[in-house]
């Protein structure tokens, strides 16, 4: 008789299965503001969009940490790099406001430059020495952003930047309530579904770059640099890409980080922020896409959840115990102690990779030419 | 210098490595002749190693110079030094332990081939082709050295005669003219050892050169075409084998003559 296990794969194997799973998902996704909006209120709407806000700043870490193992603890400033590219861009601080569909790609493009340039000087620094040197530089941007108002006003120093332009589309505003099909559209539906859209442009060019010559070449040099270079991979270049292109998506989460909240200063932008965004990729599981997305969605959703721990001992007790806001982060840390203690490689690692690619190495061996076929 | 001697396909001359007050390296040259196997060996610490780095950019020389198929490769990084055709193994196996066994001679193509990251994200029709031949090459080459039946394994999960075995693979997945082998029988019982040989020949006949650091002296005598003895970072002798094996200086490096 199969076992469950064995089902589970030869369901997982079949494409109608898998199709129908894919097409479950997506009316998921779409459905999700209305379903969450009717059961936990607007709020959680806006919580939803942080979520895909931080996939997008876990995947592009996870290039940096889990593809290349290149321990970044500062990588929050590229978060902050490219959102205040997009608030001095498009607000009344300079008076500048250009249009959002130049903004996120020159956003990208001008985080990647600095993912370069704070990569540069790190090249030769492995483990711990770069850990601590890269936490210098996410503080470095901080301390810019906030000292950077004298003696020229560029960021406006610890007051931040407010009345940033919302995202608009052409005439199309996402700060407005349209409506559809006699369905109403608030404004955080419309983030949603534009942080949705890029959040799987994000998961797609990250899936594309796992799986090609530069995915391999970043891998290599975490398993062992010294035997890569020796292999024939221009180490300098390959990190330095990895670190352009982590930037690039954390510029990008930036940008609508901004759009999104219409204000921005130099607090959202601490440490803690990029210990947070390491948790999310550790959490889930190093250089496994599925499950830095698991992490990701763990990581915001229950700080938030345990925000009912008040409420939940009140009704389970009768009056509050303990303070819910000690509580709160008490359960969190242990929630994280436990998982590492428990799957120290992560709660989704990625251990199906390699069966996915036997079936590759078939394929190449009975000289189907192309090794994508075997993965549609 | 004297005019290029095309049989010449590695020129070490006089190289020096200094590690603090250790003479690691002293004035070593070397002459390495197309299609030969060339053996070096020496006692333990003698610096064979330490050529290799020096020879594959790991190091860099305190003194003199490799001239590679008319190309100086000193101060080159190591990569460089791959693309000019030298690829080596490691005598403490370096292997990608997280990748596949076919992956890890897939990332030996890397200096061979040229996707990049539009590439990699658009996939069109040529990183498509690129990426096919990356496999199949990969492939071929597990093949060829007697693993393919491990493509899909972790390179940490395989036995240690086959990690020996596929790192050669990789070596030889970036089409070098010269393989540089550290040691590759260390560890490794007879019959090992015996298919090693066959192996090694094979690559040769193949028209890869191949430089050999070697403490099996069966397999040295057996295989080499010409061997150099090092001894505390000195060139002690170099010949055909037979000779290296009867010099003098060579039976008291090696305490009492362990060769004779
Ligand atoms: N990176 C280094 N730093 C300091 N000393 C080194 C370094 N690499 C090698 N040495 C020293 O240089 C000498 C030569 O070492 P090498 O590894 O080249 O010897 P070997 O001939 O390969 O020996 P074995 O047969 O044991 O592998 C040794 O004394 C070694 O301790
Ligand atoms: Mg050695």
């Amino acid at each position: 008789m199969p076992s469950l296990l064995d089902r589970w794969q030869q369901l997982k194997r079949d494409r109608r299965v898998v199709w129908a799973a894919y097409i479950a998902l997506a009316l998921l996704l779409v459905a999700l503001p209305f379903v969450t909006d009717w059961a936990f209120g607007r709020t959680w709407v806006r919580i939803a969009a942080f979520v895909l806000l931080y996939v997008m700043l876990a995947l592009g870490l996870n290039i940096v940490v889990g593809y290349a193992g290149l321990l970044d603890l500062g990588y929050v400033a590229f978060f902050a790099v490219g959102a205040y590219f997009y608030a001095l861009l498009a607000s009344p601080h300079f008076d500048v406001h250009l249009p959002f569909w130049l903004l996120l790609p020159l956003g990208a493009a001008f985080a990647c430059v600095f993912g370069v340039l704070l990569g540069a000087p790190t090249l030769r620094l492995r483990g711990d020495y770069l850990a601590i040197v890269t936490l210098g530089f996410g503080e470095i941007i901080r301390i810019f952003l906030v000292n950077l108002n004298a003696p020229v006003n560029i960021t406006n120093g610890p007051q931040g930047i407010n009345l940033i332009d919302p995202v608009r589309l052409g005439d199309f505003s996402l700060a407005q309530t349209h409506s559809l099909l006699g369905a109403s559209f608030p404004a955080v539906y419309n983030y949603y579904y534009l942080f949705l859209v890029l959040t799987l442009a994000v998961v797609f060019v990250s899936l594309r770059l796992e799986d090609s010559r530069i995915g391999r070449a970043w891998v290599a040099i975490r398993e062992d640099e010294v035997a890569a270079a020796a292999t024939g991979i221009n180490t300098r270049n390959v990190k330095l890409l990895a670190f352009a292109m982590g930037a690039s998506f954390g510029g990008v989460s930036g940008g609508l980080f901004s759009g999104f909240q219409g204000f921005v200063s130099p607090e959202s932008f601490t440490i803690i922020e990029s210990v947070m965004i390491l948790c999310m990729v550790v959490l889930g599981g190093m250089g496994h896409i599925p499950g830095v997305i698991l992490g990701t969605v763990l990581l915001v959703v229950l700080p938030e959840a345990l925000r009912h721990l008040g409420p939940w001992q009140q009704a389970l007790f009768g009056r509050v115990l303990a303070d819910p806001a000690d509580l709160r982060l008490l359960v969190f840390g242990l929630a994280l102690i436990l998982v590492m203690m428990l799957r120290p490689s992560g709660l989704w690692p990625s251990s199906t990779r390699r069966r996915e690619f036997a079936a590759k190495g078939e394929e190449a061996r009975h000289g189907k030419q192309s090794v994508y076929d075997a993965a549609r | 210098m004297p005019p290029a001697d095309p049989s010449v396909l590695l020129e070490a001359g006089a190289i020096s490595k200094r590690f603090g007050g250790l003479t690691a390296l002293a004035e070593v040259s070397l002459t390495v002749k197309r299609g030969e196997i060339f053996g070096l060996i020496g006692p333990n610490g003698a610096g064979k190693t330490t050529l290799f780095n020096a020879l594959t950019g790991l190091y860099r020389p305190d003194g003199g110079e490799f001239v590679f198929d008319g190309v100086r490769l000193t101060g080159m990084k190591p990569h460089r030094v791959v693309e000019c055709g030298i690829a080596r193994t490691f005598q403490n196996i370096r292997l990608f332990a997280e990748m596949s066994a076919l992956e890890n001679v897939m990332v030996g193509r890397h200096v061979r081939t040229r996707a990049g990251v539009f590439g990699a994200v658009v996939r069109d029709a040529a990183t498509r082709a690129e990426e096919a031949a990356i496999a199949s090459r990969a492939y071929a080459l597990l093949d060829y050295v007697g693993i393919a039946r491990r493509a899909a394994e972790l390179a940490r999960e395989l036995p240690y005669g086959d990690q020996r075995r596929l790192e050669i693979a990789r070596a030889l997945a970036t089409d070098p003219q010269l393989l540089a082998l550290d040691e590759p029988a260390a560890g490794m019982n007879a019959t090992e050892t015996a298919e090693l040989k066959r192996l090694l020949e094979r690559i040769r006949g193949d028209g890869v050169t191949l430089l050999l650091i070697e403490h099996d002296v069966k397999l040295v005598m057996g295989l080499c075409d010409r061997v150099a003895v090092l001894d505390y970072g000195r060139k002690i002798a170099e010949g055909l084998p037979f000779e290296v094996q009867r010099d003098p200086a060579v039976i008291e490096a090696y305490l009492g003559g362990a060769l004779a």
